[in-house]
């Protein structure tokens, strides 16, 4: 259950910090109230999935949907249907006829995870920067900010996250995990958000 | 005068042989008042869950106060604890690690639990569809455990397995790392004790310990809160010992204190209570001796004979009351009175014979402890009491208070007609309420709170934790042929989860699959050299290579060398636990219990009818407990109006016997009989359905009642009773009123159920018989 679940949020997170589209100017300060100022954004998304066991990444695709102040949605079309909910502490999982619901207050690391990625959007850079040293490399036409988690348990679920864009857009976010493991997300803004 | 010794000492001799066999009881609260003494299969069962089933090893833990990180540290201190200590036998709180041994077994054991483990599955195609779908689900956001275990598990079994156990039941929340309720101002924990549900001293036991495991590992301003069916009973004992203590001992009080007020003499309350104590003691030792156990209801019962037998000695004292002649008026008190007397004491003891015959212990129980506390009341009253009064003794004359008395009773006549008035309204208002008039639910007998039942409805909603209502039974002459059962029943209600009929079921084949079970699955594996040739073919054009599954064909090889799941696996596991609460010897034969859990969308009820259905020619027994229960307390409840009916013919024919006259029996009966009927109406129309309890309450009434209804009919020749006869009455029926009015105080339901009836009921009786003597004294 656990380690799954770990899993399942961390791609909630890549999903989150991808939908947000990155503020105009270039530095940390002013990427992080850029993200505070977006209410809500769309963008499709493609994912590569490198697994150790496997020869080649497995490929899915669909569609992010953000809504401030902390709801998200990733809808993934292909290979197989499925959508994922996050609504404040509900997380929320269908996929064909299952459907999984999980508060997220029942995993405090997760949540101390999600917290932090809130403050990000949040604009709150205290926050995250309690929870992970940042690296900021690049200029604003190509940045790219890394984030390294602090505490053991976090190190645990992600070993790192790094997120890259151009000037005001997020393009890519991926995240490490602790086994070598990692997860590729290309996103696309659509228009329609504000 | 040694004439005179012998009935002192024998009764000195059965006191204190009574004391002793009293001293040497057992005493309990259990179930076993509720079992039937010759129960049908489905209640022997339902009395089997309850006291030795999963059902009454149940404790659930709850842990207040302070805040979660408090509570959290006191949880993690607290199972620990616990699952040291004998008295336990598992104890679950959700931190994390507690259940990495299940989790191991069930990776391990795969192939032999899961149901989808079939030849088909393990084809060529059969493994590519399995695969591609795996891979389809590690792609995904929920593929986290599958990416783990991907090169050991490529089918996927591990995740079906788990899901197939969390279907249809919601894990309970955490909080900093524990499970929490739902609002997460409670830590939760759920275990299981060693006692049975039955063994109270064992479930008081096991609390005692987790109350002092709590003590010794939680930080101050934290509360520890238990529930569950044994905690109940520990309650139950202790509150019924708690009350029936508190109550006699006040119902006593105020006795004593209007005996004294009226006899102005502590020697005559001390002589006067001598009769109770040898009925009281009588009464137990006959019902030890009789069931080898007591019931906390019948010792709660148990106080009320001061009603009656307190009476007898007001009757001897108050009606030879005067200081001349005392011992010769008691000589010619016996010869005038004694008989009437006597016939009450008889139609008394018809009544509650009655019940001796009652297939519920509990009500049988009652029967004896009256008939043998009566039967002893009055025999010392009549042969021992008048030879240990010393010569001189007498208490103060009533006779002044009687007068005031003879001048009402002269008055009643003008108000005979009220009775007639209150009789026909109480039927009016019995005939509305007919359908409503008995409680239906064996609830009704319960000591609980509402708050009580309530709290624990909660908890077992946090954690997720079945009531068990809903059961099929399964039976085989050994283990294995109870899980092959169990296993045909569950083919049989999978078509019910399917219609959504039930949400799920538990089954002991989950956790252990019968030997041959295991043996068609691990057949279904192929020969690894078959196996390595299948999987090239089924992952051509996957990213998956063959070579990287060794720890995939490695399993599967140890599952063809002969590994099984056996029994002992499981032992000390979350997983045993819930398989030995489902898989259980009785009498030489093994059950399986597959617990049914109902639809959320029907608030948890089940088609009953279409269970039954789905079962039909599966030889297994499909069990509502609630419903088995309620019908169970009806079948009690109306053998009991039988009976009470049988009773109540019984004391007419000892009545016309006796008085050989029917007008003279009516004159008794008449004011019985209005006041049961509207001591019934006045409940009914206080919205208080009728129990079981009321039911004895009405045999009391008439028990009590006989005896001024047979003194006005004694009377009734010469006119109104003398004014001590009167007296006498309105004493006697002053401790009644008290001491069951002492009772109706009570918030355990039963002995307030008894208080309010008897206390109405020979108030009524009394008020009845005076109206309607001296409604006929003056026809005359």
């Amino acid at each position: 259950m656990a380690p799954r679940l770990e899993r399942l949020l961390g791609v909630v997170l890549l999903a989150w910090a991808a939908a947000a589209p990155a503020a105009p100017s270039w530095d940390v300060e002013r990427l992080l109230a850029g993200f505070a100022q977006t209410r809500e954004a769309r963008a499709s998304f493609v994912e590569r999935k490198t697994v150790r066991v496997l020869e080649r990444p497995l490929v899915s695709s669909g569609e992010l949907r953000f809504a401030a102040p902390d709801r998200l949605e990733k809808r993934t079309l292909r290979p197989r249907p499925e959508l994922l909910v996050l609504d404040g502490d509900r997380l929320t999982l269908e996929r064909g006829e299952r459907r999984l619901q999980l508060d997220l207050r029942s995993y405090p690391e997760v949540a101390a995870f999600v917290q932090s990625i809130r403050g990000t959007l949040a604009g709150d850079r205290e926050a995250l920067e309690r929870a992970y040293q940042l690296a900021l490399e690049g200029d604003a036409a190509s940045w790219a900010l890394t984030l390294v988690p602090r505490t053991p348990a976090m190190s645990d679920l992600v070993a790192r996250v790094r997120i890259a864009g151009r000037h005001a857009e997020i393009s890519v976010v991926e995240i490490v995990h602790a086994n070598g493991d990692r997860s590729l997300m290309s996103v696309q803004r659509l228009p329609g958000a504000r | 005068m040694s004439r005179a010794r012998v009935p002192l000492l024998a009764w000195l001799a059965a006191l204190v042989a009574a004391a002793a066999i009293a001293a040497g009881a057992r005493y309990t609260a259990d179930l076993s008042a509720f079992l039937p003494r010759s129960p049908s299969p489905a209640q022997q069962l339902l009395v089997d869950q309850l006291r030795e089933g999963a059902v009454g090893r149940v404790m659930l833990l709850a842990i207040e106060g302070g805040d979660a990180a408090s509570r959290a540290a006191a949880s993690r201190a607290l199972a620990e604890r616990l699952r040291a200590d004998a008295r336990f036998a598992y104890v679950a709180n959700g931190a994390a690690g507690s259940t990495e041994r299940e989790r191991r077994l069930l990776v391990e054991h795969r192939y032999l639990l899961s149901p989808a483990v079939t030849p088909e599955r393990f084809s060529a195609g059969g493994l590519r569809e399995a695969i591609v779908d795996n891979l389809d689900t590690v792609a995904s956001s929920a593929g986290g455990l599958a990416q783990a275990l991907l090169a050991r598990d490529p089918t996927g079994e591990v995740a079906r397995l788990a899901e197939a156990r969390m279907a249809g039941s919601a894990p309970p929340l955490s909080r900093e790392g524990v499970w929490a309720s739902r609002d997460g101002e409670r830590a939760v924990l759920l275990a299981r004790t060693a006692a049975g549900g039955a063994d109270t001293d064992g479930q008081a036991a096991a609390m005692a310990a987790a109350r002092a495991a709590f003590d010794a590992g939680s930080a101050s301003g934290l509360r520890l809160r238990m529930s569950g069916a044994g905690v109940f009973a520990v309650q139950s004992r202790a509150t019924m010992k708690q009350e029936v203590a508190r109550v006699a001992a006040l119902g006593m009080a105020l006795v004593a204190v209007l005996l004294l007020a009226a006899y102005r003499s502590p020697a005559a309350l001390a002589f006067g209570l001598l009769p109770v104590l040898s009925g009281a003691l009588a009464g137990v030792a006959a019902v030890a001796l009789g069931f080898g156990v007591v019931h906390g209801i019948t010792l709660g019962f148990g106080i009320t004979l001061i009603g009656e037998a307190v009476d007898y000695a007001v009757y001897l004292f108050v009606q030879t009351a005067a200081p001349q002649d005392a011992q010769a008026r008691r000589a010619a008190w016996l010869a005038e009175f004694w008989p009437t007397i006597r016939l009450g004491v008889l139609t008394s003891l018809a009544g509650f014979g009655a019940l001796l015959l009652s297939g519920f212990p509990g009500l049988a129980q009652l029967g004896l402890y009256s008939v043998c506390g009566l039967a002893a009341a009055a025999l010392f009253t009549r042969f021992v009491l008048p030879s240990l009064l010393p010569a001189a003794f007498h208490v103060r004359d009533l006779s002044p208070f009687g007068v005031h008395l003879a001048r009402l009773c002269a008055a009643a006549p003008r108000w005979r007609g009220v009775v007639t008035l209150l009789v026909i309204a109480a039927a009016v208002v019995l005939l509305a309420k007919r359908d409503a008039l008995w409680a239906s639910s064996l609830s009704v007998l319960s000591t609980l709170s509402e708050e009580e039942q309530a709290y624990d409805g909660r908890l077992r909603a946090d954690l997720g934790a079945p009531d068990a209502r809903y059961l099929v039974v399964a039976e085989g002459n050994d283990a294995q042929e109870a899980l092959r059962a169990a296993e045909r029943v569950g083919t049989a209600l999978q078509p019910l989860v399917a219609q959504g009929v039930i949400a799920g079921f538990d089954s002991p084949a989950t956790y252990l699959p019968s030997e041959a079970t295991q043996g068609a699955r691990a057949a279904s594996l192929p020969p690894l050299r078959e196996l390595r040739a299948r999987l090239e073919r089924a992952l051509r054009g996957l990213p998956l290579r063959a070579a990287r599954l060794e720890a995939f064909v490695a399993d599967v090889a140890k599952v063809h060398a002969g590994a099984r799941l056996q029994r002992a696996d499981l032992e000390g596991t979350g997983l045993g636990v819930a398989l030995d609460a489902l898989l259980l010897p009785r009498a030489g034969r093994w059950l399986a219990v597959l617990p049914l859990r109902g639809p959320p969308s029907g608030g948890g009820f089940i088609d009953t009818g279409q269970a039954r259905e789905a079962l039909l020619g599966s030889g297994a027994e499909f069990l509502d407990l609630k419903a088995e229960a309620d019908a169970l307390y009806a079948a009690y409840l109306g053998e009991a109006i039988a009976l009470s009916a049988a009773g109540v013919a019984v004391v007419l024919l000892l009545l016309m016997i006796a008085l050989r006259s029917a007008a003279r029996v009516g004159r008794v009966a008449a004011p019985l009989g209005a006041a049961v009927l509207v001591t019934a109406a006045l409940l009914a129309a206080a919205g208080e359905p009728l129990t079981l309890l009321h039911l004895v309450g009405f045999l009391l009434v008439v028990a009590v009642g006989s005896n001024y209804a047979l003194f006005f009919e004694h009377a009734a020749a010469q006119g109104p009773p003398a004014p001590r006869v009167l007296a006498s009455l309105a004493l006697a029926n002053a401790t009644t009123v008290v001491g069951f009015g002492v009772l109706a105080s009570s918030h355990v339901p039963v002995l307030r159920a008894l208080g309010v009836t008897v206390a109405t009921g020979t108030l009524l009786a009394l008020a009845f018989a005076a109206l309607l003597a001296g409604a006929r004294g003056d026809a005359r």
